[in-house]
């Protein structure tokens, strides 16, 4: 009996082990708190100039064609926005295609509710907003990500790992600007990532490069010296959707009150 | 097209990249988990609380409940782009999202059923596999059905007294471990959307206890139904044996048997639908008085765009006529019957306004997105996300129930538990 | 232990043994807490290379100079100075090697992105010379009166 009792015991033993090695990975107080920010010489950031952006789309047909997001499909990475504003106090929201061919026209595009014309007496104001990825600090998309297949590196840029991604799409109902979308050929998720492959070798992202008028620039929080960086210290910018606590990276100038 | 393109139909201002991604799949799931947990409550009203009239039901929803359970798993994996990637959230699951806690929960819940129904059958597998062994000339079949309960019986071949309430105790342990587990496993559905800040609607610390309270009504409704339906095929079978066996209970014991049962839960399933509206209407009132920045579309929302699925199918059909129907004096099998059909309709209704209600509207707050579920499929997505694999995930527990009852007596025949 | 009671719960430690077994063969060894912690840094490290990795198709201006040098040199003296190359021809990639050709999009949508007047005086698309695409010279290829090297410049 003792030797069966010797060998049931450490059979189990040995079973035992097995689990809290690999356990011990997770539950390390010390990675778990390690830290949110982590410092280092660089962190990416985005400046936006609402004031300089004429909805020329160039920008986002630059992004699909560098990043290889189908042209034809009715996803991007980044959009441009229009706004109008009419003098009844209503505002008018359009972003044709993502404004991947621009704004041809005057007519807002409802979508299936029609085209609607707006007479050109009664606008009071109207402007185009750029939209892209934040790349968050606190990236909610990171947060819910069931596998680990998106993540945030140390330089701030949230990316996925496209042969990780399940395609549950919980990232792309976690962030609250509608930044993701599942790439139409590879069946997983996607999003604007800075141009990461460009921007680690000294490029600028492609949409940057591609606005005539300057509207966009990208820049390295750490570096004080930076145009970017000098720009949020110094002028009053904004961000989008404040209160979601996301703390997002890409800053506004000419962000005002109707911008969704 | 994109994913989601097809069944999404944009109004005004809606992000360019959002479409309905969250469709009759997601709708699915939560309503398939939620009769699993609640089949599971049932059965263990029975079995922990000693609740001696339930003891049929509970037997019968315990093996439901675990035919619904590979069931649960269906709509995940026909949602999913990369569905043979899905072992992964057990590999390198990521705990700070809900969808993670899937991996650990269900399996728990997965084992602790199962172990129970080991308890509650495992005389029967040591039995039949008695039985069969002692037969001197078995067919290739019987041989299998040998080895299958050998197996089954995972070498424990004591059935004395003393064995047999070991079982017993085991068996209340386990059901009583399962009810928290059962309501975690709905939590945390519940708390896969409440958690979603980017989501106006989902947005709110009730939404686990609205998922835990309306899954337990959905699952005890199932178990009404289909143990009324499992009783009328007896009737019928029996007719036909009586002839042969005179012994067998006639259709008026078989009916005061039945309509107690019936009658005993349906109170509890009134107890849970008072809970379950109570907490729906709760959130709806604080958003209304709060009318935060998101109200104005959320109002367009519940009160015109979905007024009729809300209002009329869920709450009306789906709470208030069964309330009228099971508190009228004089319940009969049949009122009951027509009560849980309405309770069911409104708790998969509860499901689709959360799901697609939540995308109902983009997350600009200027737009709106409308869906239409693709009935006859044109490619391998439309029938994933479609009535076609809807139905499919509906059809199948009963499918495995059938080929259970083959393995399992499912229907107590009085003498044994 | 002699107990039949525990069965089933080695059942279940079998199966969680087994997951633990599939996860050390198909996760790869790389897969970990790194940078910001297991929120965000839950991931497979050498995916960060596989970005990294990722062809670069827009080269700018800069780059078209040393073989087109009176183009070049065309536009930076025009108003259009600040629009890349690119941005009409498409992404350069590996031209000449490959595309051999790059494409000249005549097409009146093209120009009209930033030419097509919208009523928007404040904005700074106000601020562009502008015409309305479906009146002006309709049906018509832009660069056939318009040189969008130079538009000062008349075509010849």
């Amino acid at each position: 009996m003792k030797r069966r009792d010797f060998c049931k015991k450490s059979l189990l033993l040995a079973g035992g082990l097995v689990l809290p090695l690999s356990a011990l990975e997770l539950f390390n107080p010390a990675r778990l708190l390690a830290e949110r920010s982590v410092p280092g010489d660089s962190r990416w950031i985005f400046l936006v100039d609402t004031h300089k952006c004429t909805g020329c789309g160039f920008c986002v047909k630059a992004c699909k064609l560098e990043n290889e997001v189908p042209y034809d499909a009715n996803v991007t990475r980044t959009w441009v926005e229009r706004y109008v504003v009419t003098k009844d106090g209503n505002t008018h929201i359009d972003s044709p295609k993502g404004a991947r061919d621009g704004f041809l026209t005057a007519q807002i595009d409802n979508n299936h509710a029609g085209m609607k014309t707006i007479p050109e007496d009664e606008i009071s104001k109207a402007f185009f907003v750029p939209k892209l990825c934040n790349q968050c600090d606190n990236p909610p998309c990171v947060q819910v990500c069931p596998v680990g297949a998106t993540y945030q590196t140390a330089d701030g840029v949230s990316l996925v790992d496209r042969k990780w991604c399940i395609g549950c799409g919980y990232c792309i109902m976690g962030c609250p600007y509608g930044v993701r979308f599942f790439h139409p050929v590879h069946h997983v998720a996607e999003k604007c990532n800075f141009c990461y492959h460009r921007i680690t070798q000294g490029l600028k992202s492609a949409c940057v490069d591609a606005c005539p008028f300057g509207a966009r620039m990208i820049g390295n929080l750490r570096d004080p010296n930076d145009p970017v960086t000098q720009v949020i210290m110094t002028q009053r910018v904004n961000v989008l959707k404040e209160e979601y606590g996301t703390k997002p990276q890409v800053f506004y100038l000419g962000l005002t009150r109707e911008v969704k | 097209m994109v994913h989601g393109e097809f069944w999404t139909l944009k109004e005004f201002f809606v992000y360019p990249n959002e479409y309905i991604y969250w469709s009759i799949q997601i709708v699915m799931y939560p309503f398939m988990t939620g009769l699993v947990a609640g089949a599971f409550v049932l059965s263990s009203l029975y079995h922990v609380f000693g609740v001696k009239q339930l003891k049929d039901i509970a037997r019968f929803s315990l093996v439901f409940s675990f035919a619904l359970l590979p069931v649960a798993m269906m709509p995940l994996l026909m949602h999913l782009m990369q569905p043979l990637r899905g072992i992964e959230v057990m590999l390198t699951p990521h705990f700070t999202s809900a969808i993670a806690a899937f991996g650990i929960v269900f399996t728990t819940y997965g084992m602790i059923v199962a172990g129970e129904i080991w308890f509650v059958y495992r005389k029967f597998f040591v039995e039949s596999a008695l039985a069969l062994r002692a037969q001197s000339n078995r067919s290739a079949f019987d041989t299998l059905r040998l080895r299958l309960y050998t197996v089954l019986t995972l070498g424990a071949w004591d059935i004395s007294e003393h064995a047999l309430e070991t079982d017993e105790k085991a068996v209340k342990v386990l059901a009583s471990i399962g009810i928290p587990v059962a309501c975690f496993l709905h939590g945390y559905a519940g708390f896969i959307f409440g958690s979603v800040k980017a989501n106006a609607l989902w947005m709110t610390p009730l939404m686990p206890v609205i998922f835990i309270c309306s899954a337990v009504v959905s699952g005890i409704a199932l178990c009404i139904l289909t143990y009324v339906g499992s009783m009328e095929l007896r009737k019928f079978l029996y007719a036909r044996k009586r002839s042969q066996n005179p012994a067998l209970p006639s259709n008026e014991e078989l009916k005061s048997v039945e309509t107690s049962v019936v009658i005993m839960t349906s109170k509890y399933l009134v107890m849970f639908l008072i809970l379950a509206i109570s907490l729906e209407l709760l959130d709806l009132i604080f958003r209304t008085y709060t009318a935060v920045k998101s109200w104005d579309i959320l109002r367009a929302v519940i009160y015109e765009i979905d007024f009729v699925k809300i209002f009329v199918v869920q709450y009306g059909l789906g709470n208030l006529v069964p309330f009228i129907l099971l508190l009228l004096p004089g319940l009969t099998v049949r009122r009951a019957v027509l009560a849980t059909v309405f309770v069911l309709i409104g708790v998969f209704m509860m499901r689709w306004n959360v799901v697609i209600g939540g995308q109902a509207f983009s997350g600009s707050f200027s737009g709106f997105m409308h869906y239409s579920l693709p009935i006859i499929p044109h490619n391998l997505e439309t029938f994933r996300e479609g009535l076609l694999g809807a139905l499919l995930v509906i059809i199948t527990p009963y499918i495995l129930f059938v080929g259970l009852a083959n393995i399992l007596p499912v229907f107590g025949e009085g003498k044994e538990d | 232990m002699k107990n039949h009671v525990w069965r089933p719960l080695l059942v279940a430690l079998g199966l969680v043994a087994f997951i633990l077994l599939l996860r050390v063969i198909l996760v790869p060894d790389d897969f970990g807490i790194h940078d910001r912690g297991y929120m965000y840094g839950w991931y497979r490290s050498s995916n960060v290379q596989e970005w990294k990795n990722v062809t670069v198709k827009y080269h700018g201006s800069k780059g078209c100079q040393e073989c087109h040098e009176e183009n070049y040199q065309e536009v930076i003296a025009s108003p259009h100075a600040d629009i890349q190359c690119e941005n009409c021809h498409g992404p350069r990639g590996e031209h000449p090697d490959n595309p051999e050709k790059l494409s000249i999009d005549r097409d009146r949508a093209l120009c009209l992105r930033c030419h097509q007047h919208l009523p928007y005086p404040e904005s700074a698309r106000g601020k562009l010379p502008a015409i309305e695409g479906d009146k002006h010279h309709a049906g018509e290829v832009c660069v056939s009166c318009h040189n969008p090297h130079d538009p000062t410049q008349e075509v010849k």
